[in-house]
């Protein structure tokens, strides 16, 4: 396989602030110090990076800064990050619509980027027009465009409406429109940025299901843009990760969700400082697990057991059960259990203890994992709920190959 | 490395080099511009009854007030040529080009939106907004044309046709050749100053007094600033042998400026749209991050 795309040392810097103000000075101070006295740039020394949340000392920021990566042809990459990581500048930089700062990108192919569906849409030209202005944007010609029309119309669903002004088209058939226009249009390498955000589901199971084969299928590279780990996951081979505008790790696409996930949360912390109380006549002491007052939880080896020990008081007697969600680092939902489901025994007046040991499957594959822990009138009233009350870090088990088989890897829960 | 031996086909650096204007990349954008210019007259007039019929109507009342203000108030001759007809000429042609220079001048500005998302050839906007001018222009023209006829079929016209109304096609092309140069070179310099763009929407107001649009350039004989005959300052402007060959030939109004003049528009003209062409392939590399 060959190179498709290669970032050399991308970087890029930005002014924050007011744009206009000042801005006459500073053009006249680089171009004094690069013309006249031939030294480097003034304020690409000065940029700091990029991190959204704290105030610098400098008006110029590194959106960017030393991005070096290579895809491979007919690889999907799925680029994840924070808000402000940089995730969209690198597309931009990409589809040509701003130039880097330093570095260099290259590029095998036509590189059709799709950072917003129904680019140049007129809302007073009907949908056919738009189709065509759509896909001369682009970069299709006239021709192209007239022997795709049919297949474009049929993919976009809009058929009865496509001689109508888009302006009466509701927002969805634009984008269900726009997206048609881009599906058709065969570039090598194909960057989109979160569009699918938009539309219905069934319309988004008709584009990932076209990304696919456009990646599969027709061997041609993809850079995608998603907040949707979902749709990143279903897509996607690798994964770029990008943080404050380094890169923080390229690879795999599940380890990269995996660690992107993992910085999301803390496993610091006790089990206690999660507690969102509902009702006033249930106080909750202590919980401990396995020993510890921690929300981190490692089982080591093939140990597969939760030692849960509660204690507390109640106000007046109550029907009380403890119940878990075990959740994957997505909040997908994989493991129930309850103390006493659908029938809580009552509890009286007075202080109270819980023990409970829950023994999760012995064939269950390693990975990390969310415990939310309800106190409940089991299908009737919530008390107490504590979300993501425990992390749970389950060590996989080797295969008589040496293989382990983790659940974060894509291989599933359970190993039958 | 093995960078030599891989052909690439898209480099994206930093800067180009000044003079790297890639023509044969908005060739390859034609149908984008033959789009975009349909779009253009298309939405103009949308939803309107009259429709292409305000091209005719809008000069109509401009040619109708400036006979009652500067021919019936102010008194100006117009080289025995009847009034609209005077008038007519110099307003088609000063709409055409002052319509390009207010649209091209506003490229970036307006189309941030489309250009912030994906990439085409940024010249293919101002390219098409002076095509599309032209139908505009052609409609005009005609309206021209009639009231022409009608003239001379009543017989009383003082104007009187001659050979150099054969350079209408290139008068055509310098007009919009230097809306065009002026144009994309503020809409350069907009992106960073707006001021420019108060500022110079108010100066095409002022040029068209500079120009010979409402008087006659003979009118200046005779006339000096500093020892300098004014007519030759006003031919400085390069706007004005452009009307005044139009007006000579259509007319025969006045003089013919003389072919120094109109060569000096020319060359006038290709050097701005050179200029022009390479301070807004400059600028469209990161304008996204001014505008």
């Amino acid at each position: 396989m060959s190179t498709a795309i290669e970032f050399n040392n991308i970087s890029k810097l930005y002014r924050l602030g007011l744009v206009s103000t000042g801005t006459l000075a500073h053009d006249l101070k680089r171009w004094w110090t690069i013309n006249i006295r031939r030294q480097e740039d003034p304020y690409l020394i000065i940029g700091e990076t990029n991190d959204r949340s704290t105030r610098g000392g400098s008006d110029y920021v590194w959106a960017l800064k030393d991005i070096d990566f290579k895809v491979e042809q007919g690889d999907v990459v799925g680029i994840i990050g924070k808000n402000g990581a940089g995730k969209s500048t690198l597309l931009k930089l990409l589809s040509k619509v701003t130039a880097p700062t330093t570095g260099e990108i290259r590029a095998k192919g036509r590189i059709g980027s799709l950072l917003e569906v129904g680019t140049g849409f007129h809302p007073e030209m009907t949908g056919r027009e738009n189709i065509y202005l759509n896909g001369a944007i682009l970069g299709m010609t006239k021709q192209e465009i007239a022997k795709k029309l049919d297949e474009i119309v049929d993919f976009s669903g809009c058929e009865r409406y496509i001689d109508t002004p888009v302006k009466r088209y509701s927002s969805g058939m634009m984008v269900r429109l726009g997206f048609a226009v881009a599906a058709h249009l065969d570039p090598e390498i194909l960057v989109v940025d979160e569009v699918l955000a938009v539309g219905d589901a069934e319309f988004q199971k008709k584009a990932i299901g076209k990304m696919q084969d456009v990646s599969r299928g027709e061997g041609r590279t993809v850079l995608f843009v998603s907040h949707n780990m979902a749709s990143v996951r279903a897509l996607c081979r690798y994964g770029l990760l990008l943080k404050n505008g380094h890169i923080d790790c390229f690879g795999n696409i599940y380890d990269v969700i995996d660690k992107y996930s993992n910085e999301a949360l803390t496993k610091d912390g006790s089990i206690l400082s999660l507690v969102e109380c509902h009702n006033n006549n249930l106080i909750i002491d202590s919980i401990i697990v396995n020993g510890s007052p921690n929300r981190g939880v490692y089982l080591h080896g093939e140990d597969r057991d939760l030692l849960i020990e509660v204690n507390g008081e109640l106000m007046k007697a109550l029907p009380l059960s403890m119940e878990l969600i075990i959740t994957d680092l997505n909040s997908f939902p994989l493991m129930t259990y309850s103390t006493s489901y659908g029938n809580s025994p009552l509890f009286s007046k007075g202080r109270f203890s819980l023990y409970e040991t829950v023994h999760l499957p012995s064939n269950m594959n390693g990975g990390t994992f969310l415990v939310n822990i309800y106190f409940t009138n089991s299908g009737k009233e919530g008390y107490i709920d504590i979300p993501r009350g425990l992390f749970l870090e389950v060590e996989g088990q080797a295969t008589s190959t040496g293989n382990v088989l983790m659940y974060s890897s894509g291989l599933g829960l359970l190993h039958l | 490395m093995n960078q030599t031996n891989e052909n690439w086909t898209t480099v994206i650096k930093p800067q180009n080099k000044l003079l790297e204007v890639d023509l044969r990349e908005l060739w390859n954008y034609r149908d984008l511009i033959s789009l975009f210019i349909k779009r253009n007259i298309i939405t103009q007039y949308k939803q309107t009854i009259l429709g292409p019929l305000w091209f005719v109507v809008q000069p109509a009342l401009t040619v109708i007030m400036y006979m009652i203000v500067f021919g019936g108030i102010a008194g100006i001759p117009t080289d025995g040529v009847p009034r609209p007809l005077f008038y007519l000429a110099g307003t088609c042609l000063w709409n055409y080009f002052s319509e390009c220079l207010t649209k091209t001048s506003n490229t970036f500005v307006n189309n941030a939106g489309i250009f912030g998302k994906v990439y085409f050839p940024r010249l293919s906007m101002p390219i098409a907004d002076v095509l599309s001018n032209l139908l505009r222009f052609g409609i005009q023209f005609g309206f021209f044309m009639i009231i022409y006829i009608i003239y001379a079929i009543i017989g009383d016209s003082g104007a009187h046709f001659n050979w150099y109304a054969m350079l209408f096609p290139v008068l055509v092309i310098m007009l919009a050749g230097l809306a065009l140069g002026f144009g994309i070179l503020i809409s350069s310099m907009t992106t960073k100053y707006r001021d420019l763009q108060v500022l110079f929407s108010f100066i095409v107001q002022l040029w068209m007094y500079a120009t010979p649009i409402v008087y006659p350039l003979s009118q200046t004989k005779g006339m000096y600033w500093s020892g300098i005959p004014v007519h030759k300052l006003m031919c400085l402007n390069p706007v004005t042998p452009v009307i005044e060959t139009f007006k000579y030939g259509f007319l025969g109004c006045g003089d013919f400026v003389g072919w120094r003049w109109l060569i000096y528009s020319f060359v006038f003209m290709v050097i701005l749209l050179g200029l022009g062409v390479v301070v807004f392939n400059k600028v469209q590399k990161s304008f996204m991050d001014t505008v």
